[in-house]
């Protein structure tokens, strides 16, 4: 006995246990507690006690993180950043701010989740995933009324993986958010409960297509690894810095990194999953998606554009110039084509994945804080528009084909009001938060030199302004179709989101002032 | 009253407070609604008077000056100041708003039309309320635009504005109107976004050359101008070129300048009477105002390298608008080609770069604004009352409506600019203007003015002379509210046209200090005695 504890000392001299910062860590920490909560939950307690108990493990965890977000800030106000957990996650400004924000979004999302008034059979998702669409089971598990509440816990790992994603700092920890966060959200999208077959399909393009770009971003890594020796960004930054042989592996590794993050932001060409995925998606998923995980895809691409390749600048700029340029026009002009609302959020999307990228591309800390400030815009304009979506139905469900919202507005006045608000801040129309947030990422990319982007930019804009005016035409100008969809009154869940979602909407078109404080104070790296 | 009450930010929040006011009136109560908005302008034109006399002309140029950080990242300030040109258009817009809710007063009660042309069943619970809130949204957003002094701020108004325009030119008027309204939009907010590409160049220009301290730029009109005066803000000439052509390019679409133009017959054929004067006599306005006060002001070289392109263009505009408005068979759309004409005058008096000229385009910018809303709005008596907007339907009406033919005759007079009229005036000044620095331009510019008298006068004599058409005859004249509409438009028309001095007072010194910051002085008269003579008894030179 006394030999094997021994033996158990002597492997802790030789391999000192790392040293983890765990009150660095604790809103990652607090995230994937819950998570696993949530499936303990799910064995453990009684069926009928289940939602009610996600919901308070779920929220009540996601303020607990939210909370030690706020704590961390002093600590990282006046040391400027630390890098924690042995180099392989920074905890700087960029990582409190947006997992700040992922955590708000996350709730939000979680709200919408858990909206059950709207669905005659239950809520968004299919009662018994397991079961192959109209079979027999399906019917069984239909009729017996079953609600399933694993999405959760699900949506509690995804959360995780995108808390992770922009505050890692190291390629292989990259990774492992990326898949973290990535494989519950592939699970999560095929668990609609209408259109099943859509979902189902939704689910498998996004799996395989998002596996691909993993084993892009994987093999990345690797050369990177190879030329640097590294996989910290910090030393790939020092050792860019140097002598410029072997360059091939840098370009090809960057590239293929580059590949694997953009594929996540939804960026062209990388694009192509988008609009089938937010169509079959469960619509509070869909809105989960765009909103969150944009934001922690962004924050993954400016660490490690920002932080491993400020030397190769001259050299990822033309390239990110390339893409921007694209994803804003084909963004902007496909939508124009698009007869299904979700197909239209998508394409927008996309077009403000290039109005993003314009702010990254500056390449100076304006371009930094512009672009963390353009994401929390986006991120609750997103949200709130998806949460309009869900409130337009008919027998089949959700209305989403656009001819069927003709005359929303003398039906519903606020609701297509709302939506109306939602599209114009899309259309970044002075007055609302996607102006505030465009007009700072295209100040910084003039003053970092890319005024070109901004020339692409605003012309874009003026192409995407014609699709968001064109549902408000049809909304408010058109004459109401006699079997059109109606507007579900939502429980107060739903109503919350899309509350917030305008208050914030308003509010950063307004006084953007605190938030772009906020963002500018977060804009700094560490290294 | 101390003395650094914020004039102008109360002037800009009275009408955003009404439109809230109507917003919230309770459904049923239509009439409510209408009162409070009429209300809410009335207020607003009180208080236009006000700051009107407390400005004093011969003071410093900008006056009721204010200054408040509003987004520090960006460089913004809510910054507010008028000079003469922005009080005097200030007083337009609330001069014309009391009497456009009148003569819209039951424009959205009614069930609107369709697009196939069938009339609705109902109308919407809350129309008239919307109608009204949103017109005063455009006025708060119009009186911001005129007195901004941050570009920021301005091209933020300048913008927004374009929302509530859309939802009124959308949701009420004809039957092509949600054509007409995305049209509208679509142009202007192209024309806004390429402005919004040269303001952040603009932006980075002035921070490269520190003008907000630290490092950072700045959107403070006055600072920028007073950079650019003594070379501390030296843009190169291709620089400035872009920027001048970015601005220019949204206000040539806002005012419109030929070939830009091609919304607003739409627009003004489409909306109701009341939205087709909004639009014309003072959305567009902002649009030559800020020509006067921000190619003028910011891009002096650009400004004048581009002179003679745009003073071509603008002449080309006086011509094509009035030969379309002849050969036009519908009255609306006649109306709105004379307005392209007379913009075309506007904006030659301001490139012409001389006193007169700008004295002129100014006075001009009022004068429009008062005619066309008189022409428009009693045709849009005469149309609603026959239910045909086409010439042809109409004839004989001066038997059967003595007044409304009365009252149209005098503005068609006005517009036609008959001397004792008002624009007469300003035509004459622009002409006087443009004819001492480029000839040829005011040459062609005064077959404008025949053209003019042709247009007005065959569109009289077919509506209003004649036998009584069929279906004429049920026409009534008017009633007391739109008497009450179209009297002070009528009054001010003859009083601007015989004694213009007060508004020429108060325009002046602004025109020559914009003039001063172009470097240009007028050019020397080849028949000084004719020149004083023929502009002395105005006022206006000096």
């Amino acid at each position: 006995m006394s030999s094997g504890l021994q033996l158990a000392a002597d492997a802790a001299d030789k391999v000192p246990a790392p040293s983890i910062e765990y009150g660095k860590l604790s809103p990652m920490l607090i995230v994937f507690g819950i998570a696993v909560a949530g499936v303990l939950v799910e064995a453990f307690v009684p069926r009928k006690a289940r939602y009610v108990t996600h919901l308070v493990v779920a929220l009540g965890g996601m303020a607990a993180a939210f909370g030690a977000v706020l704590a961390l800030i002093p600590g990282v106000k006046d040391s400027g950043g630390e890098i924690a957990a042995v180099g392989a996650v920074a905890v700087d400004g960029p990582t409190l701010f947006l997992q700040g924000t992922l955590l708000l979004l996350g709730i939000v999302s979680v709200l919408l989740m858990a909206e059950r008034k709207l669905e005659p059979g239950g809520d968004a998702f299919a009662p018994q995933a397991a079961a192959a669409p109209g079979s027999a089971q399906e019917k069984e598990a239909a009729a017996a009324g079953l609600r399933q509440t694993e999405v959760y816990p699900l949506a509690m790992f995804a959360l995780g993986g995108m808390l992770l994603f922009p505050a890692a700092n190291d390629l292989l920890t990259l990774f492992v958010a990326l898949e973290v966060m990535s494989l519950p959200l592939y699970l999560l999208c095929g668990l609609a409960r209408r259109r099943r077959l859509l979902s189902q399909e939704a689910a498998l393009k996004y799996f395989l297509l998002g596996a691909f770009s993993s084993a892009f971003f994987l093999f990345g890594v690797a050369l990177l690894y190879g030329y640097s020796g590294s996989v910290r960004l910090d030393r790939i930054a020092v050792a860019t810095g140097g002598a410029m042989d072997n360059d091939a592996l840098l370009l090809i590794g960057l590239a293929m990194v580059a590949v694997g993050l953009l594929f996540k932001v939804g960026a062209v060409p990388f694009h192509s999953w988008t609009p089938d995925v937010y169509q079959g998606a469960p619509t509070p998923i869909t809105g989960f998606m765009a909103s969150a995980t944009k934001v922690a895809a962004f924050g993954a691409l400016l660490r490690f554009f920002y932080v491993a390749l400020p030397g190769m600048k001259w050299d990822w700029r033309p390239m990110m110039t390339g893409v921007a340029i694209v994803t804003m026009v084909v963004g902007a002009v496909i939508a124009i084509t698009q007869t299904d609302v979700k197909r239209m959020l998508a394409y927008s999307s996309i077009a403000h994945a290039g109005f993003i990228l314009t702010g990254m591309i500056a390449a100076n800390e304006a371009g930094a804080s512009s672009t963390l400030f353009y994401l929390v815009a986006y991120g609750f304009v997103t949200l709130g528009a998806f949460a309009v979506v869900t409130l337009v139905r008919d027998a089949g469900g959700e209305a989403t084909h656009l001819s069927r919202w003709a005359g929303l507005g003398r039906r519903s006045p606020l609701v297509a009001g709302v939506f109306a608000v939602f599209l114009l801040a899309f259309a970044g129309i002075p007055l609302t938060s996607g102006f505030s947030g465009k007009f700072a990422v295209f100040q910084a990319a003039a003053d970092g030199g890319a005024g070109s982007l901004v020339i692409v930019g605003v012309l874009c804009s003026a192409i995407a302004a014609f699709f968001y005016v064109r549902v408000i035409v049809l909304m408010f100008f058109s004459e109401p179709r006699a079997d059109g969809p109606t507007v579900v009154v939502p429980s107060v869940m739903t109503t919350a989101a899309i509350a917030l979602g305008v208050t914030v909407t308003v509010v950063l078109g307004i006084v953007p002032q605190p938030v772009l404080d906020l963002a500018d104070k977060a804009a700094l790296f560490v290294h | 009253m101390s003395g650094n009450f914020p004039w102008l930010t109360v002037l800009a929040a009275v009408p955003f407070a009404g439109a809230l006011l109507v917003a919230a009136v309770p459904a049923g109560k239509r009439a409510l609604a209408k009162n409070v908005a009429l209300l809410v302008t009335l207020v607003e034109l009180a208080l236009a008077i006000a700051v009107t006399v407390k400005f004093s002309p011969n003071g410093d140029r900008f006056q009721l000056t204010e200054n408040h950080t509003w987004i520090k990242q960006f460089g913004v300030h809510w910054a507010l100041g008028v000079d003469g040109i922005g009080v005097v258009l200030i007083l337009l817009t609330a001069v014309l708003m009391p009497v456009l809710v009148l003569a819209s007063w039951n424009d959205a009660d009614a069930p609107q039309v369709r697009m196939d042309g069938t009339v609705g069943d109902t109308a919407a619970p809350r129309s008239t309320h919307a109608f009204f809130a949103l017109m005063l949204a455009v006025e708060a957003m119009v009186v911001v635009s005129f007195a901004a002094t941050d570009i920021f701020v301005f091209y933020v108004f300048f913008e927004a504005m374009l929302i509530p325009m859309y939802f009124l030119i959308g949701g009420f008027g004809g039957a092509q109107r949600s054509y007409a309204a995305v049209k509208f939009l679509l142009y202007n907010l192209l024309g806004g976004l390429v402005m919004l590409a040269a303001v952040v160049a603009l932006y980075v220009a002035t921070a490269d050359a520190d003008l907000g301290g630290a490092g950072q730029g700045t959107f403070d009109l006055m600072r920028i101008t007073q950079a650019v005066g003594t070379g501390e803000l030296n843009l190169n000439p291709t620089a400035e070129k872009a920027m001048f052509l970015g601005f220019m390019f949204a206000f040539a679409v806002k005012a419109p300048l030929w070939p830009f133009h091609t919304w607003l017959p739409d627009t003004m054929t489409e909306a109701t009477p009341g939205i087709a004067v909004l639009v014309t006599a003072m959305v567009d306005k902002v649009g030559t105002f800020a020509m006067l006060r921000y190619c003028l002001a910011l891009f002096p070289n650009a400004s004048k390298t581009f002179a003679p392109l745009v003073v071509t263009l603008a002449i080309i505009g006086i011509i094509y608008g009035a030969l379309l408005a002849v050969g036009q068979t519908d009255i609306k759309r006649l109306i709105a080609y004379t307005s392209i004409s007379h913009f075309g005058f506007i904006i030659v008096g301001i490139f012409a770069l001389t006193s007169q000229g700008q004295s002129g385009a100014t006075l001009y910018m009022v004068n429009h604004g008062f005619s066309t809303a008189a022409l428009l709005l009693v045709a849009g008596f005469l149309i609603s009352r026959r239910g045909s907007k086409t010439i042809a339907d109409f004839g004989g009406v001066q038997k059967v409506a003595p007044l409304l033919a009365g009252t149209f005759l005098v503005a068609g007079l006005a517009t036609l600019s008959l001397p004792g009229l008002a624009p007469f005036v300003s035509e004459f000044l622009v002409l006087v203007g443009t004819f001492s620095r480029y000839q040829a331009a005011g040459i062609v510019a005064t077959f404008g003015i025949i053209l003019a008298a042709l247009y007005v006068l065959v569109l009289y004599q077919r509506t209003m002379t004649g036998p009584v058409k069929a279906g004429v005859e049920k026409i009534r004249d008017l009633n007391v509210r739109e008497l009450v509409v179209v009297a002070p438009l009528i009054a001010l028309l003859l009083v601007l046209g015989v004694y213009p001095k007060p508004v020429l007072d108060v325009v002046n010194p602004a025109v020559d200090d914009t003039l001063s910051q172009v470097e240009k002085t007028d050019p020397a008269p080849s028949h000084p005695i004719e020149q004083v003579a023929a502009v002395t008894p105005l006022g206006g030179n000096k």
